[in-house]
């Protein structure tokens, strides 16, 4: 008995330092956050700061910026994960599959991991550049909505799709060798096994791979910065966030802003959770 | 036969999708300023100028100052962190051990953007804008998710008896981490230490808002910020040399720790 205090004790002692950290530098500035965000407040203007109450929302989620931002993240995290995942997928089954050259291929893959994304944004802007990249030719492929998307995508999909595929391999790996073997005697081919034992046997993974990565994909900044700093309608929340906190100054819009977005991320990781939880339970 | 031509082949195309934009980057480091508008992939008369270029710009070596610094700090202080509370929810039982990890799962999820507009106008109150501490704050919070998964997935593999046998010999459970735990687990504590490095030397955002000058700015932001000798002139070798500069040592030592790091990635996502 009095062992298992003092264990308890040591517990949170040892934990404690995390946990502090971790809530210190969150919950405070959130709470900061959304106080701010009931303000007109402006650090151009400072004497004029005032209470708002709701205006700061009203005036957001009236103006063309947020919808026109909200619909390109959307349109990014929709494109790019998809991507992502196709393509991650079948990166892991080359990992899982794959004898020779095995240790040559799981190399080369975390080499896009271990990229800072500046400078991936960096290499792939100069890529497709008139007049200093290899690609476009003469066309300005940032200078337009639907071909900056394309970059953008592409950068996030080279970057990102390594992390990908190893969450996906650690659910291939659990996938027992027999139930393959079964399936074969029972007559299926290569296709129907991918459908009928992969899949389900590693949704798990999946679901977590695409939380991950979805959530990510949503808070997009350093790309979108690099490459275009938000022209020609690329412009994303968080960085429609951070235009209004660091270079407008506007620091009642930016909380604002901020505490939609995070809204948004919850209710995506809310939407995950639960689609995640009935499927736990329907395989049971 | 054919098994092997089609595994080569699988290999040679992952390979030159990965590898492509970093030789990209490489070759237009070594375009001299004449060649950089020649359109062509590799480099016709290849210099070294991007790189000698970028060590008389007090511009890179502050900010490469500043990169090393803060990582190594932010890195080493949430190590230390990260491992006491790896420890006590792999190891101890008491009611924490859930709560550590659903906050760390938590915050990974956080939008860093929501942290920058308090952050901001606090540091700013408290003189901690654009200094070292100011970024270092944030750092070790930010990476202490990370840092405590995979620490507990890394002592979870570790067997019970050593340990035992250490209190049999009267070491209290402090000691039995430092003398015999860590030693044994110090493959997971490098893995560890640098993929949290990783995630400090690259991170952009807190870098370019919560800093104004050469004073802490580091790579990622200067490189945003960076101008060729006049304003107008984009000096893309430059930019794609320090860009190498602090990647090519960090893709090395990734790559040399290869290993462990694609076990420690996947221990978490089965876990999570």
């Amino acid at each position: 008995m009095n062992r298992a205090r003092t264990e308890r004790r040591l517990g949170w002692l040892m934990a404690g330092p995390a946990l502090l950290l971790m809530s210190a530098v969150t919950v405070v500035p959130v709470l900061r956050t959304a106080w701010l965000s009931l303000e007109r407040y402006s650090l151009s203007a400072p004497d004029e700061r005032a209470f708002a109450g709701l205006g700061n929302y009203g005036d957001i989620l009236t103006s063309q910026a947020w919808w026109q931002d909200l619909t390109s993240t959307i349109v990014l995290t929709v494109t790019g994960v998809a991507a992502e995942f196709v393509l991650g997928f079948a990166l892991a089954l080359a990992m899982h599959k794959v004898l020779w050259g095995r240790r040559l291929l799981r190399t080369v893959v975390l080499v896009p991991y271990a990229v800072l994304t500046v400078v991936s944004a960096f290499a792939f802007r100069f890529a497709f550049q008139p007049s200093v990249g290899f690609v476009g030719g003469d066309f300005n492929w940032l200078g337009e909505t639907w071909s900056a998307y394309t970059v953008i995508v592409l950068t996030e999909v080279w970057k990102t799709t390594p992390f990908m595929a190893l969450m996906l391999l650690a659910g291939l790996v659990t996938v027992p060798g027999e139930v393959y073997e079964a399936a074969k005697v029972d007559g299926a081919g290569a296709w129907q096994r991918f459908w009928r034992v992969t899949v389900p046997c590693v949704r798990p993974a999946i679901m977590v791979a695409l939380l991950f990565r979805t959530l990510d994909a949503f808070r997009i900044f350093d790309t979108v910065y690099i490459q275009t700093q938000g022209a020609v309608g690329t412009e994303t929340l968080s960085f429609l966030s951070y235009r209004f906190l660091i270079r407008d100054l506007e620091v009642g819009l930016g909380s604002a802003v901020s505490v939609l977005l995070f809204a948004c991320v919850a209710l995506i990781a809310s939407g995950f959770v639960r689609a995640f939880r009935s499927e736990l339970g329907g395989a049971r | 036969m054919r098994r092997r031509i089609v595994d080569l082949l699988v290999t040679g195309t992952v390979a030159v999708w990965t590898l492509g934009p970093l030789v990209w980057v490489v070759s237009l480091s070594l375009k001299p300023p004449t060649s950089q508008h020649d359109g062509r992939f590799l480099p016709s008369s290849p210099t070294l100028d991007n790189y000698t270029g970028l060590f008389t710009k007090p511009v890179f070596t502050t900010a490469l100052g500043n990169s090393v610094g803060i990582s190594l700090l932010a890195t080493t202080a949430s190590m230390i962190v990260a491992v006491l509370a790896a420890y006590a929810v792999a190891r101890l039982r008491f009611r924490g051990n859930r709560l550590v990890l659903g906050v760390a799962l938590g915050l990974t999820m956080f939008p860093a953007i929501a942290l920058v507009g308090p952050l901001f106008t606090l540091w700013t109150d408290l003189g901690l804008f654009d200094t070292w501490l100011g970024l270092i704050i944030p750092y070790v919070s930010f990476s202490l998710p990370l840092a405590i998964w995979l620490m507990t997935a890394f002592f979870r593999t570790i067997p019970w008896d050593l340990e035992e046998s250490a209190q049999m010999d009267g070491a209290t459970r402090l000691q039995a981490l430092v003398r015999v735990i860590l030693p044994v687990a110090a493959p997971g504590v490098v893995t560890t230490f640098l993929l949290t490095f990783l995630a400090c030397w690259g991170e952009f955002l807190f870098a370019i808002s919560l800093t104004s000058t050469e004073a802490s700015r580091t790579v990622p932001a200067a490189l945003a910020f960076f101008t060729g000798d006049s304003e107008f002139q984009q000096p893309y070798g430059a930019i794609a040399a320090a860009a190498l500069m602090v990647t090519v040592p960090v893709v090395i030592l990734v790559l040399l720790s290869q290993r462990r790091i694609v076990a420690g990635l996947t221990s978490g996502a089965v876990k999570g």
